[in-house]
This record gives structure tokens, C-alpha cells and sequence, in this order.
């Protein structure tokens, strides 16, 4: 079976989470587009198991969603801390560490 | 569909899932223990796990089977995901050597006045009654042992990983206990939060790229296993662009991780807004599990492709070597400037990772880039984390004075502190008779050995750079005067109960003895061999 629409969707998914993270400024939003890039890679994980015929990628998949709530706990408990403490969750605002 | 029991090889990997036991028993404590008790049985229960384990990796390490060549010793377990092999196992030993040590400092309660250096009740806001509350009633994180000793665990299985998709799951173990380590710490605490806000939304930009990567190798080999890998790359079956693809993207993840140019923007900023404790393992034990993890995928996996990944590390060693030099120059904070040298120690283990990997190419006692990087991690590891130990004891009435202008003079007030970290800073820098300088000549000659002049030029150009901000530190706090600096700036050395002592003392011996016998531990190195296959 030829998997090449869904390895190419995925890239552009992957790549539609990139530029979020770039250009977003709300660390909230940002987080959202990171989970997109972890979903962009399940989608090219599943797509290489169906084209090699195993199943390798399949639990990979499986994997990564656990992975990716596991980050979710962890990042919403540093962005709500952040949030309460500056009553704002830009990315811009978190400038005391520089140069 | 038959399916098959898996086996485990629970005789060679007990001491990692000591550890994990550890940690998850460190949970549990956190539940059930009174909280007067629950101190001091985290800190027993953690240093006790870890002995534990360290004395388990002797153990394991002494009977490992030799491989069919003779050059590897080890064998590849749990299914094909985890290579217990020499290297592995002298990962695995100075990490949880290094992890006592960050133990140890965890542990430090005499320099808060009898309170860990992490805050006291992390949801309290910071300058509110219930932040003040928690203070006066002197309560105290303990959950930071449980989250040690996963960081631990995740370190210990990176190093060890014989599979993309174990080398994905430990590189998530070891960092998310670490992003909230780094936002807990007592004093400072804005600047600490916003550490691990930058830690935690970069790392996680970068292990997603680290994952989209391994999506794509594995849709060029159609395996997970660095040896199908490997063996799909030697034979060139699938689709080439795929394959380099995913060998950039995986780098991004790996060379985030060891804080190279131009992935090392967090490094400074979490580095200095992280507890001291947590900044002393971190900066040790991270760099030890990244390079761990890059060598095996690098040499196992893609090591019949080197010609293809070598330029790219090539150029990034020394943009990395140059950018941590040339900015420590610049730094105010000492926090900040040992941040920047260890981005510039990152760049000298590259070039020793370009080295000459096989032991075949070299003559009798010169050795291969596996162990001169194996040799430069033990003595970068001891040094880092006695110098953070140190910048724990230097404070004034707000706490921890890493500003310049505070260290000025403290040579004249306290020679003993001041000379040991003369002494931790010397070695960094290189300067013979110092661990540094025979780790610095191990990584350079097998790069020298394998052709790569100009990294080898562009890092001794930056270690002569480098001597030049050890040496400004140094100068700064025996010929400086300290009248500038105003009354309330002027840090002091605060006495530190024995655990802090201690880590510092065996720093500066292990740093001593290395720079003048390094024989025995170059020795160990040479032992551990090459990876298992």
C-alpha cells in the first residue's frame, strides 16, 4: 500500500506545529502546537507500520500518547504556576534570564 | 497470533530497576510517612538506593560475557531494548556516582538555616501569607528524591537504550522530573519558575523533533533496533532522504540535550535560575546520559553512514566550542559563566566523538573515542559539580551571591573555599596535573588520530579562550579589592554540615588524582571496550 498522502500529511501537521511555537506567543498555545508535532509524528509512525507491515510503529503510537500526557501533567503544573504568579502566561513576559 | 513471553534478564539489569524501585518506594514514603520523618527516610532510602545499585553495576560489570570478537563485552537484553555492555555499565557507574554527590547537596540543610534549599510549599505564590506560612512552619518539599531518582533512572536507561523507541521513553523520564526540579527552588523563586518554564517548553520543542525523527528512520529501516537499523543502512535499502532526515532531526533532540551551539540557548538560563543542588546533577548527569545515548546511535545505528553525519558534527563542534567560550567572557553570574563553559565542555566531547572509533585502527595503549569521551565525562562530572557545590556555600543576606562583584576579595576572607574553587576552575580550564588536562589531551589526540585537524585547532584556540575567563575568576577573587562593592553585596562563606563537604572534598581528590595517576580510571575505560552490537 502506497502511505506516501499520510507521510506527507504528517509533514505538514509537523510543520504547522513548528511555526506555532515559533510565532505564538501564549505559552499555553505553544504547548498546544508541541502536542500537535508529537501527533504529526504518531500519524507518520502508523503510516511506516502499515507500509513495512509491522507492528513496531503501531505500539510506538501507543507509546507516545502515554509519553505526551505524561509532558501534558507535567507542563499545565509549570504553566499554571507561571500563570499564578505573573497573572499571564506569555512567553514574553518570563525575561528576567537573559544574556 | 502466537504471542511469546518476553524475557527479561533481570540478572543483568537489576541495578536500574533498583533505582526505579527506589523511586517509586519514594512515592509511596511521600504518602503514608509522617512529614517530621519523611526527610530523613527520602534522604536514607535515596542514598541507600543508590549505593545499592552502584555496588549492582560492580557486580554486573565484573562477569560480562565476551562477544564473539573479543572487543565487546556485554549482552543485549529485554528483548532487544536495553545493551548491558561495558560502556553502559561505566555510564551507569558514574552517573549514580554523581547522583550521590547531587544526593548529598540535596540533602544540605544547615546553609538555608535547617531547610533544604527547595521551596518550602511550591503552589504557594511567592511574597503571599501562605508562602510565609509555609516558611515559618519550616516545611519542605521531600517529593524532590522520588523525582531524583526517576531523572536517575531515565539517565541510566538513555545510556543504555538499544532502540529508538526505549531511547524516546528515557529521554521523557529523565526530563520531566528534572522541569519541575528546576522550577523548586527557595530563593529566587521567579527567576526559577521562568527556568523551568524555558526548560520545559524547549525541551519539549525538541524532543518532538527528536520523535518525528525516529518516525522517519524508522520508515526508512522499518525496525526500531539499532542493529536492523544498522543493517538497513549497510545496505542502502530504503529511501535515502528519509534516512538523512531523520539522522538531522534525531541530532537536534540529542544535541539539545548536551547543550550544543545552536541548541544551547537554555543552558545558561536554567543553569542559573535552577536550585544549585539540582543544577550541580543536572549538569552532570544530563550530559553524561546524552552522550551516552548520541555515541550508541551514532556507532551502532548509523556508523556505517559516519560520512554522512561527521561534517555536520564537525561544524557544530566548533560553533559550539566558539559560542561557549566567547560568551562565558561576557558573564557577570558565576551560575551563568560555568553554564557557558560547560556549553564549551560540550563542544571538547564532540570533537572527541569524531574520534577514531575502532580499536582495530589503533596502536597498542592509545585509546578510541568511546573512552577518551568516557575518561572526559568522569572528569568534567567531578569538577562541575564540586564548583556548584561550592557556589552553594558563597552567600550573602539574600542568599546565594553568584554575582561578581560579590566573589571580589573572598580569596582574602576565606582561602580555603576560594582556593578549592580555583582549583575545580584550573581543571575546567585544562591546566596539567589537573583531571581536565588529561581528559582534554584523551578527546583531542583520537580526534587528532581520525583526521580532524581543524576541530582540534579550533578547540585548542578555545581552551586558550577558556583559560582566559577561569583565570579572570581567579584573579577576581585573590587580587580584587572588595571595597567597591557595597556592604550588603559582600558574600561570605557560609559553613556547611558534612554532606556538602564531603562532595566537595572527594570533587577535589577524584580531580586531583585523575589529573596525576589518571592510569587506572583510563584503564576502566579502556576495559569497558566497545558497544554490543
Amino acid at each position: 500500500m502506497n502511505v506516501t498522502a499520510y507521510v506527507v500529511l504528517s509533514g505538514i501537521l509537523f510543520t504547522i506545529g513548528c511555526v506555532g511555537v515559533l510565532t505564538r506567543r501564549n505559552a499555553i498555545v505553544v504547548f498546544m502546537c508541541v502536542e500537535l508535532m508529537l501527533n504529526a509524528s504518531n500519524l507518520a509512525l502508523v503510516a511506516f507500520a502499515r507500509q513495512h507491515g509491522n507492528l513496531d510503529g503501531q505500539i510506538a503510537a501507543f507509546f507516545v500518547m502515554v509519553v505526551a500526557a505524561a509532558e501534558v501533567v507535567v507542563g499545565l503544573a509549570i504553566i499554571m504556576t507561571i500563570f499564578r504568579t505573573r497573572r499571564s502566561a506569555s512567553v514574553d513576559d518570563a525575561s528576567l534570564l537573559k544574556y | 497470533m502466537d504471542f511469546t513471553k518476553p524475557t527479561i534478564e533481570y540478572a543483568d539489569l537489576w541495578p536500574l530497576l533498583v533505582v526505579f524501585g527506589v523511586a517509586c518506594a519514594g512515592v509511596v514514603v511521600e504518602a503514608f510517612v509522617p512529614r517530621a520523618l519523611r526527610f530523613i527516610i527520602q534522604t536514607a532510602l535515596a542514598v541507600a538506593g543508590i549505593l545499592v545499585a552502584l555496588a549492582g553495576t560492580v557486580i554486573v560489570a565484573r562477569d560480562l560475557d565476551v562477544l564473539g570478537d573479543g572487543v565487546a563485552r556485554g549482552a543485549i537484553d529485554a528483548e532487544g531494548t536495553i545493551a548491558v555492555d561495558g560502556p553502559a555499565l561505566f555510564f551507569w557507574g558514574i552517573l549514580l556516582v554523581f547522583a550521590l554527590g547531587g544526593a548529598l547537596l540535596f540533602a544540605e540543610r544547615r546553609l538555608e538555616g535547617g531547610v533544604s534549599a527547595f521551596a518550602g510549599q511550591a503552589a504557594a505564590l511567592p511574597g503571599t501569607e501562605a508562602e510565609r506560612q509555609a516558611s515559618t512552619r519550616g516545611l519542605e518539599h521531600t517529593e524532590v528524591y522520588p523525582l531524583m531518582m526517576f531523572a536517575l533512572g531515565g539517565m541510566m536507561l538513555f545510556s543504555a537504550a538499544n532502540d529508538l523507541l526505549t531511547l524516546f521513553v528515557a529521554l521523557e523520564v529523565l526530563s520531566l522530573p528534572l522541569y519541575l526540579l528546576c522550577g523548586l527552588a527557595r530563593r529566587r523563586r521567579l527567576l526559577s519558575q521562568e527556568a523551568a518554564l524555558k526548560y520545559f517548553l524547549l525541551g519539549a520543542f525538541s524532543s518532538a523533533f527528536f520523535l518525528y525523527g525516529v518516525a522517519l528512520v524508522y520508515g526508512f529501516s522499518g525496525a526500531m533496533g539499532f542493529a536492523e537499523i544498522n543493517e538497513a543502512v549497510r545496505n542502502d535499502i530504503g529511501n535515502q532522504t528519509l534516512l538523512l532526515m531523520g539522522i538531522g532531526m534525531i541530532s537536534v533532540g540529542l544535541l539539545f540535550k548536551v547543550g550544543a551551539a545552536p541548541f544551547h540557548s537554555w543552558t545558561p538560563d536554567v543553569y542559573q535560575g535552577a536550585p544549585t543542588p539540582v543544577t550541580a546533577f543536572m549538569a552532570a548527569g544530563t550530559k553524561i546520559a546524552a552522550f551516552g545515548a548520541m555515541l550508541r546511535i551514532f556507532y551502532v545505528a548509523f556508523g556505517s553512514d559516519r560520512w554522512t553525519w561527521q561534517p555536520m558534527l564537525w561544524i557544530i563542534a566548533i560553533l559550539t566550542m566558539l559560542v561557549g567560550a566567547v560568551l562565558a567572557i561576557v558573564q557577570t553570574d558565576m551560575k551563568r559563566m560555568l553554564a557557558y563553559s560547560s556549553v564549551a565542555h560540550t563542544g571538547f566531547l564532540l570533537t572527541g566523538v569524531l574520534g577514531v572509533q575502532a580499536a582495530s585502527e589503533l596502536a597498542d595503549g592509545e585509546v578510541t573515542s568511546l573512552q577518551a569521551v568516557l575518561f572526559y565525562l568522569t572528569t568534567y562530572g567531578f569538577s562541575i559539580i564540586g564548583a556548584f557545590a561550592i557556589v552553594t556555600l558563597v552567600r550573602d543576606a539574600g542568599g546565594e551571591a553568584t554575582q561578581f562583584r560579590s566573589w571580589r576579595g573572598l580569596g582574602r576572607r576565606s582561602p580555603l573555599v576560594a582556593g578549592l574553587f580555583a582549583f575545580f576552575l584550573l581543571s575546567m580550564a585544562g591546566i596539567p596535573l589537573t583531571a581536565g588536562f588529561v581528559g582534554k589531551w584523551a578527546v583531542f589526540t583520537v580526534a587528532l588520530a581520525a583526521g580532524a585537524w581543524p576541530v582540534v585547532i579550533a578547540a585548542v584556540l578555545c581552551s586558550i579562550i577558556a583559560v582566559f575567563f577561569y583565570v579572570r575568576v581567579i584573579l577576581l577573587m585573590f587580587f580584587d579589592d572588595d571595597d567597591v562593592t557595597a556592604p550588603g553585596e559582600v558574600a561570605s562563606v557560609t559553613k556547611p554540615s558534612v554532606l556538602t563537604s564531603a562532595t566537595i572534598l572527594v570533587g577535589v581528590a577524584a580531580t586531583l588524582v585523575l589529573g596525576v595517576v589518571p592510569g587506572p580510571v583510563l584503564d576502566l575505560a579502556a576495559n569497558a571496550g566497545q558497544f554490543v552490537r
